[in-house]
């Protein structure tokens, strides 16, 4: 019988050159991004002479970097939150509900079909929409995103929900909790893993959207981190050292959290997608 | 008990108003505008019926942005998938420091599009054109997104090299559910690592390889940020996706109304794929 325990050095040669394969481009950003244009002239891959750090003074100052990090985390905290709190509220509602009554059920399937919708087909008419109603700002981003999610995250909710014994609630029914106070007291605390997978699906993608705020944003004081690299695309020129130090500094907050809560973020993401 | 029911009714109504003014209303305007002529800005506009529909399939435009759609998400999802697979199977091997490499090839996942989507676009006009003429490859020599008929392949490589690592997470989520006895028991039974792959652990992972399949066809079926940061929808016409021809042309080019009706037909495709895709999946896993 074979030793299953002993190393396969040639899987890990290869996963470990693999490696290479994702992690050069990053390499680039980085080196790029230290460089002046003496070196980038001398050698595109080598490793850069003296480190120009400069290079992020400048990209802060042009970009309005805090600014725009600003913006980000309001947007993303807000939305994560907003959405922890209210989208679990009604998943509760549907999951506890949607065998008894018709009107559960039937909200749960149109919440659910809403995710075979495309956002193009939204997209046109929003922009009138927030325009009418004077959200084209980051109040308006933060509603937006935490409604959109509301089709995928009362899918995995409700599977959730629906896995807690009923039990518990009907106990705290006869003590006279009401059914707001037996969410909060009893359920809530019980979803945090599910709570946990929801924020860092939410968190990556409301972080990283691109689109949305495209659209939606009007002042220039509120744009998002992608948002600003978009729009200074055209004035880094052929200054890259500058766009690359930029597009890092944009990176960086995520990549920080990623060090930290890889762990978690993995297997949040997996959770998510698998449910 | 009545109290009861109201506090669940009171907690879902705010939803379901928040959720049809933002997301079923706007969807319904789409579809009603598409029977119209509004330019997106004019005060008024007529009700045309289907002329809009009608031009549509005349267009070559749309058709353009349909086939690069098309073929861009079929390659994407076809190689990311099997890298992906691959991959898993050498993360799940016993190697050492796994936990590294698994965090090493998900890091992609946590990254914005549109900034790898800048950082690639550098790479191929300045890094990758530079190997090409070392190499001699005479189609890498010159920027390759500036290609009428490479540019694709490019954007597909940057999709691809995003793409793989969420599939790959979760083809190795799967492969861990595989208890390692069945291996062993093929092992004796003389079975080779080609039989033991499509008797033992292809048939065991299918239900990740539909979810995967699912969200890389759909990931790349409303390719966005990708294109901006690529090639904008060019050389010419040639990696425009649908997406983008609707937000060029409804937003700068004053077709409101007729970009409403691609973004109808958009979604019926999408529903379609969607619900074929998950049925003939789902079935193929009882099959096995």
């Amino acid at each position: 019988m074979k030793n299953r325990t002993r190393t396969n050095w040639l899987a890990m040669v290869l996963i470990a050159l693999g490696t290479v394969f994702i992690l050069f481009p990053l390499y680039m950003a980085v080196t790029i991004a230290l460089k002046n244009q003496n070196d980038m002239l001398n050698s595109i891959f080598g490793l850069p002479t003296n480190l120009r750090f400069e290079n992020f003074a400048r990209a802060i100052e042009m970009t309005n970097f805090f600014q725009a990090l600003r913006n980000s985390a309001i947007v993303t905290v807000s939305t994560v939150v907003l959405t922890i709190l209210t989208n679990s509220l009604v998943a509760y509602a549907i999951a506890r509900n949607m065998n008894k009554h018709k009107f559960f059920k039937g909200l749960y399937f149109y919440f659910i079909s809403a995710m075979f919708i495309p956002f193009p087909i939204i997209m046109l008419p929003i922009v009138k929409l927030t325009a009418s109603l004077g959200m084209t700002n980051l109040l308006g981003l933060i509603i937006l995103h935490t409604v959109y999610g509301l089709a995928f995250n009362v899918f995995i909710y409700v599977g959730y929900i629906r896995s807690i014994p009923i039990d518990l609630e009907e106990a705290a029914t006869v003590d006279g909790t009401g059914t707001f106070g037996t969410f909060v007291r009893i359920i809530f605390p019980l979803m945090a893993p599910i709570n946990a997978t929801v924020g860092i699906l939410i968190c990556l993608s409301t972080y990283n959207d691109f689109l949305l705020p495209l659209v939606i944003i009007s002042k220039q004081s509120q744009y998002t981190l992608p948002l600003v690299q978009y729009v200074f695309q055209g004035q880094f020129n052929t200054e890259f050292n500058l766009a690359f130090a930029s597009y890092l500094l944009a990176m960086l907050p995520m990549i920080i959290v990623y060090l930290f809560a890889q762990k978690w973020i993995i297997n949040g993401v997996t959770q998510g997608a698998v449910k | 008990m009545a109290k009861r029911k109201a506090a669940f009714y009171w907690m879902t109504v705010p939803a379901l108003l928040l959720f049809f003014v933002f997301h079923t209303f706007p969807a319904l305007q789409g579809v009603f505008y598409s029977f119209t002529n509004w330019n997106g800005f004019a005060k008024t506009y007529d009700l045309v019926g289907f002329k809009n529909y009608y031009y549509l399939f005349q267009d070559d435009n749309v058709g353009n942005a349909y086939w690069f759609t098309f073929k861009f998400a079929i390659v994407v999802t076809i190689v990311i998938n099997v890298l992906s697979l691959l991959i898993a199977m050498g993360l799940n091997a016993s190697i050492k420091a796994r936990n590294f490499f698994r965090g090493v090839y998900f890091l992609p996942n946590i990254l914005s599009v549109l900034i790898v989507g800048y950082i690639f676009n550098y790479l191929f006009s300045n890094v990758f054109t530079v190997w090409g003429q070392n190499l001699g490859i005479e189609s890498l020599s010159t920027n390759l997104l500036g290609s009428q008929g490479l540019a694709w392949l490019g954007v597909a490589f940057v999709a691809i090299w995003q793409g793989i690592a969420l599939n790959t997470i979760l083809y190795l989520s799967g492969l861990q559910t595989i208890p390692t006895q069945l291996y062993e028991a093929s092992g004796l039974d003389g079975a080779n690592k080609w039989q033991e792959f499509w008797k033992i652990t292809f048939p065991l992972i299918a239900p990740f390889f539909t979810i995967n399949m699912v969200l890389a066809m759909k990931n790349a079926l409303m390719v966005f940020d990708l294109i901006v940061a690529l090639t904008n929808g060019g050389p010419g016409r040639a990696t425009q996706s649908i997406s983008h021809l609707i937000y060029t042309g409804g937003f700068e080019g004053g077709e409101f109304a007729y970009q409403s009706a691609n973004s109808v037909i958009y979604f019926i495709v999408i529903a379609v794929i969607s619900i074929v895709q998950i049925r003939y999946l789902q079935r193929r896993e009882t099959d096995m």
